[in-house]
Protein backbone atom coordinates (compact mmCIF):
# COMPACT_ATOMS: atom_id res chain seq x y z
CA UNK A 1 0.00 0.00 0.00
CA UNK A 2 1.13 3.67 -1.06
CA UNK A 3 1.91 5.85 1.95
CA UNK A 4 1.49 8.90 -0.56
CA UNK A 5 -2.02 10.19 -0.36
CA UNK A 6 -1.97 10.81 -4.74
CA UNK A 7 -0.31 8.66 -6.58
CA UNK A 8 0.67 9.06 -10.39
CA UNK A 9 -0.24 5.76 -12.37
CA UNK A 10 -0.19 4.03 -16.24
CA UNK A 11 -3.08 2.50 -17.72
CA UNK A 12 -3.62 0.26 -20.41
CA UNK A 13 -7.48 0.41 -21.11
CA UNK A 14 -9.05 -1.55 -23.80
CA UNK A 15 -11.02 0.50 -26.52
CA UNK A 16 -13.39 -0.62 -28.41
CA UNK A 17 -15.96 1.66 -30.71
CA UNK A 18 -18.76 -1.06 -30.88
CA UNK A 19 -19.57 -4.94 -30.94
CA UNK A 20 -18.11 -5.52 -34.42
CA UNK A 21 -14.86 -3.11 -34.47
CA UNK A 22 -11.25 -4.28 -33.95
CA UNK A 23 -10.62 -2.96 -29.98
CA UNK A 24 -7.05 -2.50 -28.55
CA UNK A 25 -5.32 -1.65 -25.29
CA UNK A 26 -4.55 2.41 -24.96
CA UNK A 27 -2.06 3.54 -22.89
CA UNK A 28 -3.03 6.36 -20.18
CA UNK A 29 -1.33 8.14 -17.93
CA UNK A 30 -3.09 9.97 -15.01
CA UNK A 31 -1.77 11.62 -11.91
CA UNK A 32 -2.90 13.21 -8.66
CA UNK A 33 -5.01 10.47 -8.18
CA UNK A 34 -6.22 10.15 -4.57
CA UNK A 35 -5.74 6.81 -2.85
CA UNK A 36 -8.45 7.38 -0.85
CA UNK A 37 -10.96 6.81 -4.30
CA UNK A 38 -12.38 4.63 -5.76
CA UNK A 39 -11.38 2.63 -8.73
CA UNK A 40 -14.33 4.29 -10.58
CA UNK A 41 -13.69 7.47 -9.28
CA UNK A 42 -10.32 7.23 -10.70
CA UNK A 43 -11.99 6.42 -13.86
CA UNK A 44 -14.25 9.27 -13.91
CA UNK A 45 -11.46 11.61 -13.24
CA UNK A 46 -9.32 9.87 -16.46
CA UNK A 47 -12.77 10.60 -18.05
CA UNK A 48 -12.64 13.99 -17.33
CA UNK A 49 -9.30 14.56 -18.56
CA UNK A 50 -9.85 12.96 -21.54
CA UNK A 51 -13.45 15.38 -21.99
CA UNK A 52 -10.91 18.02 -21.71
CA UNK A 53 -8.88 17.04 -24.37
CA UNK A 54 -11.54 17.01 -26.47
CA UNK A 55 -11.54 13.05 -26.23
CA UNK A 56 -13.60 10.29 -26.44
CA UNK A 57 -14.40 9.19 -22.94
CA UNK A 58 -13.76 5.67 -21.90
CA UNK A 59 -17.29 3.59 -21.47
CA UNK A 60 -17.61 1.48 -18.54
CA UNK A 61 -20.59 0.36 -16.78
CA UNK A 62 -21.63 1.25 -12.72
CA UNK A 63 -24.93 1.74 -11.36
CA UNK A 64 -25.00 1.85 -7.15
CA UNK A 65 -21.35 2.41 -6.20
CA UNK A 66 -22.00 0.33 -3.09
CA UNK A 67 -21.34 -2.77 -4.00
CA UNK A 68 -24.81 -4.22 -4.67
CA UNK A 69 -26.03 -3.80 -7.82
CA UNK A 70 -23.98 -5.95 -9.70
CA UNK A 71 -23.56 -3.33 -12.67
CA UNK A 72 -19.51 -2.78 -12.51
CA UNK A 73 -16.92 -5.20 -13.92
CA UNK A 74 -13.92 -4.67 -15.63
CA UNK A 75 -10.31 -7.09 -15.39
CA UNK A 76 -8.13 -5.69 -13.80
CA UNK A 77 -4.40 -6.67 -13.66
CA UNK A 78 -5.47 -9.76 -14.14
CA UNK A 79 -8.36 -10.23 -11.51
CA UNK A 80 -12.36 -9.71 -11.83
CA UNK A 81 -13.03 -7.06 -9.85
CA UNK A 82 -9.08 -6.40 -9.32
CA UNK A 83 -6.67 -7.10 -6.44
CA UNK A 84 -9.08 -7.48 -3.74
CA UNK A 85 -11.49 -10.36 -2.86
CA UNK A 86 -14.96 -9.91 -1.64
CA UNK A 87 -15.59 -6.60 -3.60
CA UNK A 88 -17.58 -5.25 -6.35
CA UNK A 89 -14.85 -2.67 -8.76
CA UNK A 90 -16.60 0.41 -7.17
CA UNK A 91 -15.57 -0.83 -3.84
CA UNK A 92 -12.03 -1.70 -4.73
CA UNK A 93 -10.00 1.25 -3.51
CA UNK A 94 -6.80 3.00 -5.24
CA UNK A 95 -4.63 2.64 -2.41
CA UNK A 96 -4.40 -1.14 -3.21
CA UNK A 97 -1.93 0.29 -6.10
CA UNK A 98 1.36 2.31 -5.69
CA UNK A 99 2.84 5.26 -7.08
CA UNK A 100 4.25 4.59 -10.69
CA UNK A 101 2.25 0.95 -11.22
CA UNK A 102 0.71 0.13 -14.94
CA UNK A 103 -2.68 -0.99 -14.29
CA UNK A 104 -4.34 -3.54 -17.32
CA UNK A 105 -8.04 -2.55 -17.36
CA UNK A 106 -10.00 -5.08 -19.89
CA UNK A 107 -13.67 -5.76 -19.94
CA UNK A 108 -15.00 -9.31 -19.14
CA UNK A 109 -14.17 -11.89 -21.83
CA UNK A 110 -16.69 -14.56 -23.02
CA UNK A 111 -18.37 -15.72 -25.54
CA UNK A 112 -21.88 -14.82 -24.02
CA UNK A 113 -21.10 -11.59 -22.68
CA UNK A 114 -20.32 -9.58 -25.68
CA UNK A 115 -18.41 -6.25 -25.87
CA UNK A 116 -20.99 -3.19 -26.70
CA UNK A 117 -18.71 -0.41 -26.65
CA UNK A 118 -14.75 -0.22 -24.81
CA UNK A 119 -15.46 -1.82 -21.07
CA UNK A 120 -19.29 -2.59 -21.52
CA UNK A 121 -20.43 -5.98 -22.18
CA UNK A 122 -23.78 -7.30 -22.46
CA UNK A 123 -25.18 -9.76 -20.18
CA UNK A 124 -28.33 -10.48 -21.26
CA UNK A 125 -27.15 -14.12 -21.15
CA UNK A 126 -27.73 -13.78 -17.32
CA UNK A 127 -31.31 -12.41 -17.69
CA UNK A 128 -31.94 -15.06 -19.91
CA UNK A 129 -30.52 -18.04 -17.39
CA UNK A 130 -32.54 -16.36 -14.62
CA UNK A 131 -36.12 -15.92 -17.29
CA UNK A 132 -35.87 -20.11 -18.07
CA UNK A 133 -36.30 -21.03 -14.45
CA UNK A 134 -35.22 -18.78 -12.13
CA UNK A 135 -38.45 -17.55 -10.26
CA UNK A 136 -41.08 -19.46 -8.51
CA UNK A 137 -44.47 -19.35 -9.94
CA UNK A 138 -47.56 -17.52 -7.51
CA UNK A 139 -50.91 -16.92 -8.06
CA UNK A 140 -50.98 -13.19 -7.70
CA UNK A 141 -54.93 -12.98 -7.31
CA UNK A 142 -54.90 -11.62 -3.95
CA UNK A 143 -55.31 -15.27 -2.07
CA UNK A 144 -51.52 -15.66 -1.94
CA UNK A 145 -50.82 -17.17 1.40
CA UNK A 146 -48.09 -15.50 3.26
CA UNK A 147 -44.46 -16.50 2.25
CA UNK A 148 -43.78 -16.52 6.35
CA UNK A 149 -46.75 -18.54 6.87
CA UNK A 150 -44.72 -21.75 5.40
CA UNK A 151 -41.47 -22.85 8.12
CA UNK A 152 -38.52 -22.98 6.87
CA UNK A 153 -35.30 -24.35 8.66
CA UNK A 154 -32.97 -21.79 9.87
CA UNK A 155 -30.03 -23.92 8.56
CA UNK A 156 -31.97 -24.01 5.01
CA UNK A 157 -33.28 -20.24 5.22
CA UNK A 158 -29.24 -19.38 5.63
CA UNK A 159 -28.24 -21.27 2.96
CA UNK A 160 -30.91 -19.58 0.34
CA UNK A 161 -29.69 -16.18 1.68
CA UNK A 162 -26.41 -16.87 1.05
CA UNK A 163 -27.11 -18.11 -2.43
CA UNK A 164 -29.22 -14.94 -2.89
CA UNK A 165 -26.79 -12.98 -2.22
CA UNK A 166 -25.40 -13.04 -6.04
CA UNK A 167 -25.83 -9.81 -7.45
CA UNK A 168 -25.21 -11.42 -11.22
CA UNK A 169 -22.02 -8.84 -12.16
CA UNK A 170 -20.47 -12.01 -13.95
CA UNK A 171 -16.84 -12.31 -12.11
CA UNK A 172 -17.52 -16.01 -12.12
CA UNK A 173 -17.77 -16.13 -15.91
CA UNK A 174 -15.12 -13.57 -16.34
CA UNK A 175 -12.32 -15.08 -14.56
CA UNK A 176 -12.65 -19.00 -15.20
CA UNK A 177 -10.78 -20.23 -17.48
CA UNK A 178 -13.01 -22.14 -19.16
CA UNK A 179 -15.99 -18.70 -19.02
CA UNK A 180 -17.85 -20.87 -17.31
CA UNK A 181 -21.57 -19.62 -15.39
CA UNK A 182 -22.19 -22.53 -13.25
CA UNK A 183 -21.49 -20.59 -10.24
CA UNK A 184 -24.24 -17.95 -11.18
CA UNK A 185 -26.49 -20.28 -12.34
CA UNK A 186 -25.47 -22.82 -9.25
CA UNK A 187 -26.80 -19.99 -6.93
CA UNK A 188 -29.82 -18.98 -8.80
CA UNK A 189 -30.67 -23.22 -8.98
CA UNK A 190 -29.76 -23.22 -5.36
CA UNK A 191 -31.89 -19.97 -4.24
CA UNK A 192 -34.81 -21.77 -4.89
CA UNK A 193 -33.87 -25.55 -4.24
CA UNK A 194 -33.84 -24.79 -0.89
CA UNK A 195 -36.82 -23.17 -0.49
CA UNK A 196 -40.27 -24.92 0.16
CA UNK A 197 -41.53 -22.53 -2.46
CA UNK A 198 -38.82 -23.46 -4.78
CA UNK A 199 -39.18 -26.94 -4.56
CA UNK A 200 -42.41 -27.31 -6.44
CA UNK A 201 -40.67 -26.47 -9.92
CA UNK A 202 -37.16 -27.56 -8.82
CA UNK A 203 -37.00 -30.36 -11.34
CA UNK A 204 -38.41 -28.23 -14.57
CA UNK A 205 -36.20 -25.58 -13.07
CA UNK A 206 -32.46 -27.21 -13.06
CA UNK A 207 -33.06 -28.49 -16.68
CA UNK A 208 -34.55 -25.45 -18.31
CA UNK A 209 -31.73 -23.23 -16.90
CA UNK A 210 -28.84 -25.02 -17.78
CA UNK A 211 -30.13 -26.27 -21.33
CA UNK A 212 -30.32 -22.21 -21.41
CA UNK A 213 -26.57 -21.73 -19.94
CA UNK A 214 -25.53 -23.84 -22.43
CA UNK A 215 -27.06 -22.34 -25.36
CA UNK A 216 -25.57 -19.47 -24.15
CA UNK A 217 -22.24 -20.75 -25.12
CA UNK A 218 -20.90 -20.43 -21.73
CA UNK A 219 -17.95 -23.02 -20.99
CA UNK A 220 -17.93 -25.84 -18.82
CA UNK A 221 -16.93 -26.07 -14.95
CA UNK A 222 -13.76 -27.91 -14.61
CA UNK A 223 -14.05 -27.51 -10.76
CA UNK A 224 -11.10 -24.71 -10.92
CA UNK A 225 -12.52 -23.16 -7.79
CA UNK A 226 -11.44 -19.65 -9.35
CA UNK A 227 -14.84 -18.09 -9.04
CA UNK A 228 -15.36 -18.78 -5.55
CA UNK A 229 -12.39 -16.90 -4.56
CA UNK A 230 -13.18 -14.14 -7.25
CA UNK A 231 -16.98 -13.68 -6.07
CA UNK A 232 -17.85 -10.33 -4.76
CA UNK A 233 -20.80 -12.00 -2.51
CA UNK A 234 -18.99 -15.19 -1.58
CA UNK A 235 -20.79 -17.68 -3.50
CA UNK A 236 -19.65 -20.90 -2.59
CA UNK A 237 -18.48 -23.83 -5.00
CA UNK A 238 -21.09 -25.92 -2.59
CA UNK A 239 -24.04 -24.14 -4.82
CA UNK A 240 -22.79 -25.87 -8.35
CA UNK A 241 -22.59 -29.02 -6.09
CA UNK A 242 -26.15 -28.80 -5.37
CA UNK A 243 -26.67 -27.70 -8.96
CA UNK A 244 -25.21 -30.95 -9.97
CA UNK A 245 -27.28 -32.97 -7.59
CA UNK A 246 -30.19 -31.10 -8.44
CA UNK A 247 -29.85 -32.21 -12.42
CA UNK A 248 -29.13 -35.71 -11.71
CA UNK A 249 -32.42 -35.80 -10.05
CA UNK A 250 -34.36 -34.30 -12.56
CA UNK A 251 -32.74 -35.91 -15.53
CA UNK A 252 -33.49 -39.57 -13.88
CA UNK A 253 -37.19 -38.56 -12.89
CA UNK B 1 -32.44 -38.76 -18.88
CA UNK B 2 -35.44 -38.58 -20.78
CA UNK B 3 -35.79 -34.45 -20.54
CA UNK B 4 -31.98 -34.16 -21.41
CA UNK B 5 -29.46 -35.57 -23.74
CA UNK B 6 -26.78 -38.28 -22.31
CA UNK B 7 -23.74 -36.03 -23.92
CA UNK B 8 -24.78 -32.95 -24.64
CA UNK B 9 -25.69 -31.12 -22.01
CA UNK B 10 -22.32 -29.76 -19.88
CA UNK B 11 -23.59 -31.26 -16.25
CA UNK B 12 -24.16 -34.58 -17.91
CA UNK B 13 -20.51 -34.38 -19.60
CA UNK B 14 -19.35 -33.37 -16.30
CA UNK B 15 -20.77 -37.22 -14.79
CA UNK B 16 -19.47 -38.77 -17.23
CA UNK B 17 -15.65 -37.31 -16.56
CA UNK B 18 -16.07 -37.97 -12.70
CA UNK B 19 -17.74 -41.50 -13.43
CA UNK B 20 -15.21 -42.78 -15.60
CA UNK B 21 -12.50 -41.23 -13.86
CA UNK B 22 -13.21 -42.92 -10.27
CA UNK B 23 -13.37 -45.81 -11.82
CA UNK B 24 -9.66 -45.72 -13.38
CA UNK B 25 -9.13 -44.57 -10.04
CA UNK B 26 -9.80 -48.20 -8.54
CA UNK B 27 -8.59 -49.86 -12.13
CA UNK B 28 -4.94 -47.69 -11.36
CA UNK B 29 -5.31 -49.46 -7.62
CA UNK B 30 -5.91 -53.13 -8.91
CA UNK B 31 -2.71 -52.59 -11.44
CA UNK B 32 -0.34 -51.32 -9.02
CA UNK B 33 -1.48 -54.04 -6.08
CA UNK B 34 -0.32 -56.61 -9.47
CA UNK B 35 3.05 -54.72 -10.52
CA UNK B 36 4.33 -54.95 -6.59
CA UNK B 37 4.40 -58.64 -7.10
CA UNK B 38 7.79 -57.31 -9.15
CA UNK B 39 9.31 -56.38 -6.02
CA UNK B 40 7.67 -58.54 -3.18
CA UNK B 41 7.01 -61.52 -4.83
CA UNK B 42 8.90 -63.77 -7.44
CA UNK B 43 9.13 -64.84 -11.21
CA UNK B 44 6.66 -67.83 -10.78
CA UNK B 45 4.07 -66.14 -8.72
CA UNK B 46 4.34 -62.96 -10.95
CA UNK B 47 3.82 -64.93 -14.42
CA UNK B 48 0.91 -66.80 -12.62
CA UNK B 49 -0.82 -63.41 -11.71
CA UNK B 50 -0.57 -62.12 -15.83
CA UNK B 51 -2.06 -65.51 -16.86
CA UNK B 52 -4.71 -64.92 -14.61
CA UNK B 53 -5.07 -60.96 -15.76
CA UNK B 54 -4.98 -62.04 -19.50
CA UNK B 55 -7.23 -65.56 -19.39
CA UNK B 56 -10.02 -64.88 -16.55
CA UNK B 57 -13.81 -64.44 -18.10
CA UNK B 58 -14.23 -61.97 -15.17
CA UNK B 59 -10.81 -60.02 -15.69
CA UNK B 60 -11.77 -59.60 -19.27
CA UNK B 61 -14.76 -57.81 -18.97
CA UNK B 62 -13.47 -55.52 -16.50
CA UNK B 63 -10.13 -55.11 -19.04
CA UNK B 64 -12.71 -53.73 -21.48
CA UNK B 65 -14.54 -51.46 -19.32
CA UNK B 66 -11.14 -50.16 -18.52
CA UNK B 67 -10.47 -49.18 -22.34
CA UNK B 68 -13.51 -47.84 -22.64
CA UNK B 69 -13.29 -45.85 -19.75
CA UNK B 70 -10.16 -44.24 -20.72
CA UNK B 71 -11.44 -43.73 -24.40
CA UNK B 72 -14.51 -42.17 -23.08
CA UNK B 73 -12.41 -40.11 -20.71
CA UNK B 74 -10.06 -38.99 -23.04
CA UNK B 75 -12.74 -37.81 -26.08
CA UNK B 76 -15.33 -36.47 -23.80
CA UNK B 77 -11.88 -34.76 -21.79
CA UNK B 78 -10.82 -33.19 -24.87
CA UNK B 79 -14.65 -32.42 -26.46
CA UNK B 80 -14.78 -30.16 -23.02
CA UNK B 81 -11.59 -28.78 -23.78
CA UNK B 82 -12.32 -27.32 -27.28
CA UNK B 83 -15.72 -26.01 -25.75
CA UNK B 84 -14.07 -23.89 -23.31
CA UNK B 85 -11.29 -22.51 -25.10
CA UNK B 86 -14.73 -21.37 -28.26
CA UNK B 87 -16.36 -20.02 -24.76
CA UNK B 88 -13.87 -17.44 -24.34
CA UNK B 89 -13.00 -16.30 -28.13
CA UNK B 90 -10.68 -13.05 -27.11
CA UNK B 91 -8.33 -13.92 -24.18
CA UNK B 92 -6.96 -11.23 -21.30
CA UNK B 93 -4.13 -9.56 -22.41
CA UNK B 94 -2.89 -9.76 -18.35
CA UNK B 95 -4.00 -12.94 -16.66
CA UNK B 96 -2.79 -13.80 -12.75
CA UNK B 97 -4.38 -17.47 -13.02
CA UNK B 98 -2.28 -18.59 -9.66
CA UNK B 99 -4.24 -16.01 -7.35
CA UNK B 100 -7.46 -17.77 -7.37
CA UNK B 101 -6.74 -21.52 -8.97
CA UNK B 102 -4.20 -24.40 -8.21
CA UNK B 103 -1.59 -24.85 -11.03
CA UNK B 104 -3.28 -29.10 -11.44
CA UNK B 105 -6.80 -27.87 -11.64
CA UNK B 106 -5.84 -25.04 -14.41
CA UNK B 107 -4.32 -28.09 -16.57
CA UNK B 108 -5.64 -30.91 -16.61
CA UNK B 109 -6.26 -31.71 -20.55
CA UNK B 110 -2.61 -30.78 -20.91
CA UNK B 111 -1.83 -33.80 -18.30
CA UNK B 112 -4.08 -36.12 -19.18
CA UNK B 113 -3.04 -35.83 -23.24
CA UNK B 114 0.40 -36.97 -21.27
CA UNK B 115 -0.94 -39.73 -19.43
CA UNK B 116 -2.83 -40.81 -22.21
CA UNK B 117 0.35 -40.68 -24.68
CA UNK B 118 2.39 -42.67 -21.65
CA UNK B 119 -0.50 -45.53 -21.47
CA UNK B 120 -0.53 -45.81 -25.32
CA UNK B 121 3.42 -46.23 -25.32
CA UNK B 122 2.82 -48.82 -22.28
CA UNK B 123 0.30 -51.00 -23.73
CA UNK B 124 2.99 -51.04 -26.89
CA UNK B 125 5.81 -51.96 -24.40
CA UNK B 126 4.16 -54.83 -22.11
CA UNK B 127 0.00 -54.91 -23.12
CA UNK B 128 0.98 -55.63 -26.37
CA UNK B 129 3.80 -58.69 -26.14
CA UNK B 130 1.56 -60.10 -23.51
CA UNK B 131 -1.24 -60.35 -26.02
CA UNK B 132 -0.01 -60.28 -29.77
CA UNK B 133 4.04 -61.01 -29.92
CA UNK B 134 4.42 -64.24 -31.52
CA UNK B 135 7.92 -64.28 -30.14
CA UNK B 136 6.99 -63.67 -26.46
CA UNK B 137 9.61 -65.98 -24.47
CA UNK B 138 8.31 -68.71 -22.38
CA UNK B 139 8.89 -68.93 -18.19
CA UNK B 140 12.10 -71.22 -17.34
CA UNK B 141 13.07 -73.11 -14.53
CA UNK B 142 16.02 -75.49 -13.83
CA UNK B 143 14.59 -79.24 -13.74
CA UNK B 144 13.83 -80.68 -10.63
CA UNK B 145 14.76 -84.74 -12.60
CA UNK B 146 18.12 -83.49 -14.35
CA UNK B 147 19.69 -80.56 -12.34
CA UNK B 148 21.38 -77.93 -14.86
CA UNK B 149 18.89 -78.61 -17.82
CA UNK B 150 16.50 -76.12 -18.56
CA UNK B 151 12.50 -76.43 -18.93
CA UNK B 152 9.76 -74.40 -19.79
CA UNK B 153 7.39 -74.70 -17.16
CA UNK B 154 3.66 -75.47 -17.84
CA UNK B 155 0.41 -74.40 -16.74
CA UNK B 156 -1.75 -76.54 -14.51
CA UNK B 157 -4.25 -78.70 -16.31
CA UNK B 158 -1.48 -79.11 -19.13
CA UNK B 159 -0.70 -82.67 -19.66
CA UNK B 160 2.85 -82.61 -19.36
CA UNK B 161 3.91 -80.03 -16.63
CA UNK B 162 6.58 -78.94 -18.00
CA UNK B 163 9.43 -79.65 -21.22
CA UNK B 164 12.66 -79.43 -21.60
CA UNK B 165 14.14 -76.17 -23.30
CA UNK B 166 17.96 -76.52 -22.95
CA UNK B 167 18.15 -73.27 -24.54
CA UNK B 168 15.46 -74.15 -26.98
CA UNK B 169 12.42 -72.16 -28.11
CA UNK B 170 8.91 -74.12 -27.85
CA UNK B 171 9.36 -73.69 -32.11
CA UNK B 172 12.17 -75.29 -32.09
CA UNK B 173 11.83 -77.97 -29.84
CA UNK B 174 8.87 -79.27 -31.73
CA UNK B 175 10.20 -78.90 -34.88
CA UNK B 176 12.83 -81.43 -33.56
CA UNK B 177 9.99 -84.07 -32.47
CA UNK B 178 8.19 -83.52 -35.79
CA UNK B 179 11.35 -83.79 -37.91
CA UNK B 180 12.15 -87.15 -35.86
CA UNK B 181 8.98 -88.32 -36.47
CA UNK B 182 9.04 -87.60 -40.41
CA UNK B 183 12.27 -89.25 -40.44
CA UNK B 184 10.94 -92.53 -39.00
CA UNK B 185 7.69 -92.25 -41.29
CA UNK B 186 10.15 -92.34 -44.48
CA UNK B 187 12.23 -94.83 -43.26
CA UNK B 188 9.32 -97.11 -42.90
CA UNK B 189 8.31 -95.86 -46.96
CA UNK B 190 5.64 -93.58 -45.63
CA UNK B 191 4.56 -91.43 -48.53
CA UNK B 192 2.73 -88.78 -47.05
CA UNK B 193 5.14 -87.08 -44.39
CA UNK B 194 2.96 -84.26 -43.29
CA UNK B 195 0.92 -87.10 -41.47
CA UNK B 196 3.87 -88.30 -39.86
CA UNK B 197 4.26 -85.00 -37.74
CA UNK B 198 3.10 -85.32 -34.32
CA UNK B 199 2.58 -81.86 -32.81
CA UNK B 200 2.45 -78.15 -33.39
CA UNK B 201 2.83 -74.63 -31.76
CA UNK B 202 -0.43 -73.37 -30.94
CA UNK B 203 -0.31 -69.37 -30.68
CA UNK B 204 2.84 -68.68 -28.88
CA UNK B 205 2.84 -70.75 -26.02
CA UNK B 206 1.18 -74.16 -26.11
CA UNK B 207 1.79 -77.45 -27.81
CA UNK B 208 -0.94 -78.84 -29.64
CA UNK B 209 -1.34 -83.01 -30.57
CA UNK B 210 -2.10 -83.36 -33.82
CA UNK B 211 -3.42 -86.79 -33.50
CA UNK B 212 -5.91 -86.34 -30.74
CA UNK B 213 -6.19 -82.19 -31.55
CA UNK B 214 -5.68 -81.21 -27.70
CA UNK B 215 -3.24 -79.02 -26.07
CA UNK B 216 -0.88 -80.87 -24.22
CA UNK B 217 1.74 -78.38 -23.41
CA UNK B 218 0.74 -74.37 -22.22
CA UNK B 219 3.54 -72.81 -20.89
CA UNK B 220 3.49 -69.41 -18.56
CA UNK B 221 4.69 -66.54 -20.97
CA UNK B 222 7.38 -64.74 -19.11
CA UNK B 223 5.90 -61.53 -18.81
CA UNK B 224 8.49 -60.83 -15.32
CA UNK B 225 11.67 -61.54 -17.80
CA UNK B 226 10.27 -58.79 -20.20
CA UNK B 227 9.65 -56.25 -17.50
CA UNK B 228 12.90 -56.65 -15.99
CA UNK B 229 14.98 -56.75 -19.12
CA UNK B 230 12.44 -53.52 -20.61
CA UNK B 231 14.05 -51.12 -17.12
CA UNK B 232 17.52 -53.09 -17.13
CA UNK B 233 18.66 -52.63 -20.64
CA UNK B 234 22.30 -51.01 -20.91
CA UNK B 235 21.46 -49.00 -23.55
CA UNK B 236 17.89 -47.19 -22.76
CA UNK B 237 17.03 -48.69 -19.24
CA UNK B 238 18.06 -45.26 -17.37
CA UNK B 239 15.80 -43.63 -20.11
CA UNK B 240 12.61 -45.58 -19.72
CA UNK B 241 13.09 -45.59 -15.92
CA UNK B 242 13.07 -41.53 -15.99
CA UNK B 243 10.58 -41.29 -17.96
CA UNK B 244 8.30 -43.68 -16.51
CA UNK B 245 8.77 -41.43 -13.13
CA UNK B 246 8.01 -38.63 -14.95
CA UNK B 247 4.90 -39.85 -16.55
CA UNK B 248 3.96 -40.48 -13.01
CA UNK B 249 4.46 -37.39 -11.66
CA UNK B 250 2.16 -36.12 -14.32
CA UNK B 251 -0.36 -38.47 -12.98
CA UNK B 252 0.18 -37.41 -9.54
CA UNK B 253 -1.09 -33.58 -10.38
CA UNK B 254 -3.84 -34.96 -12.52
CA UNK B 255 -5.73 -37.21 -9.69
CA UNK B 256 -4.54 -34.25 -7.20
CA UNK B 257 -7.31 -32.31 -9.03
CA UNK B 258 -9.15 -35.24 -10.55
CA UNK B 259 -10.01 -37.35 -7.30
CA UNK B 260 -11.55 -34.85 -5.28
CA UNK B 261 -13.42 -32.97 -8.61
CA UNK B 262 -15.12 -36.13 -9.15
CA UNK B 263 -17.04 -35.93 -6.29
CA UNK B 264 -17.49 -32.66 -6.35
CA UNK B 265 -19.26 -32.82 -10.51
CA UNK B 266 -21.60 -35.79 -8.43
CA UNK B 267 -22.55 -33.22 -6.16
CA UNK B 268 -21.26 -35.75 -3.71
CA UNK B 269 -19.86 -33.20 -1.34
CA UNK B 270 -21.01 -32.18 2.57
CA UNK B 271 -19.64 -30.45 5.63
CA UNK B 272 -18.74 -34.12 6.86
CA UNK B 273 -17.52 -35.88 4.19
CA UNK B 274 -15.63 -33.23 1.97
CA UNK B 275 -12.69 -32.79 4.00
CA UNK B 276 -12.57 -36.82 4.30
CA UNK B 277 -12.69 -37.06 0.25
CA UNK B 278 -10.30 -34.45 -0.30
CA UNK B 279 -7.55 -35.75 2.31
CA UNK B 280 -8.20 -39.06 0.82
CA UNK B 281 -7.70 -38.13 -2.53
CA UNK B 282 -4.23 -35.89 -1.46
CA UNK B 283 -3.13 -38.81 -0.16
CA UNK B 284 -4.27 -41.30 -3.21
CA UNK B 285 -2.52 -38.75 -5.53
CA UNK B 286 0.74 -38.99 -4.01
CA UNK B 287 1.06 -42.82 -2.83
CA UNK B 288 -0.36 -44.42 -6.02
CA UNK B 289 1.73 -42.65 -8.40
CA UNK B 290 4.64 -43.17 -5.94
CA UNK B 291 4.44 -46.54 -5.74
CA UNK B 292 3.99 -47.11 -9.69
CA UNK B 293 7.39 -45.23 -10.21
CA UNK B 294 9.18 -47.13 -7.12
CA UNK B 295 9.41 -50.33 -8.84
CA UNK B 296 11.01 -49.38 -12.37
CA UNK B 297 13.39 -47.83 -9.70
CA UNK B 298 13.95 -50.22 -7.70
CA UNK B 299 14.52 -52.88 -10.40
CA UNK B 300 17.08 -50.18 -12.58
CA UNK B 301 18.59 -49.73 -9.68
CA UNK B 302 18.55 -52.05 -7.13
CA UNK B 303 16.97 -55.37 -8.62
CA UNK B 304 20.04 -58.37 -8.88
Amino acid sequence: MASKKNININLKIWRQKNGKAKGQLVDYKLDNVSTDSSFLEMLDQLNEQLVSQKQEPIAFDHDCREGICGMCSLYINGRAHGPDTGITTCQLHMRMFKDGDTIYVEPWRSRAFPIIKDLVVDRSSFDRIQQAGGFVSVNTSGRTIDANAIPVPKDDADKAFEAAACIGCGACVATCKNGSAMLFVGAKVSQYALLPQGKVEATQRVLNMVRQMDEEGFGNCTNTGACEIECPKGISLENIARMNREYLKASIK
Amino acid sequence: MAKSALLKSSIAKKYWMALTGLFLCLFLTGHLLGNLQLIFSDAKHFNEYALFMTSNPAVKILSYLTYISILFHAIDGLMLAAQNKAARPVGYAKTNPSANSSFASRNMAVLGTVILIFIVTHMVNFWAKMHFDKNMPLAQQESMQMPGQMEFIGVPGSRVPSIPAQGKSLHEIVDEVNKQAMAQAQAMGEKNLEKAKKFEVEGSDAIKDLKKGEIIFKGYKDLYKITIDFFKQPKYGLLFTLLYAASMIVLAFHLLHGFQSAFQSLGVTSRKITPAIKFFGTAFAIVVPALFAAIPVYIHFFLK
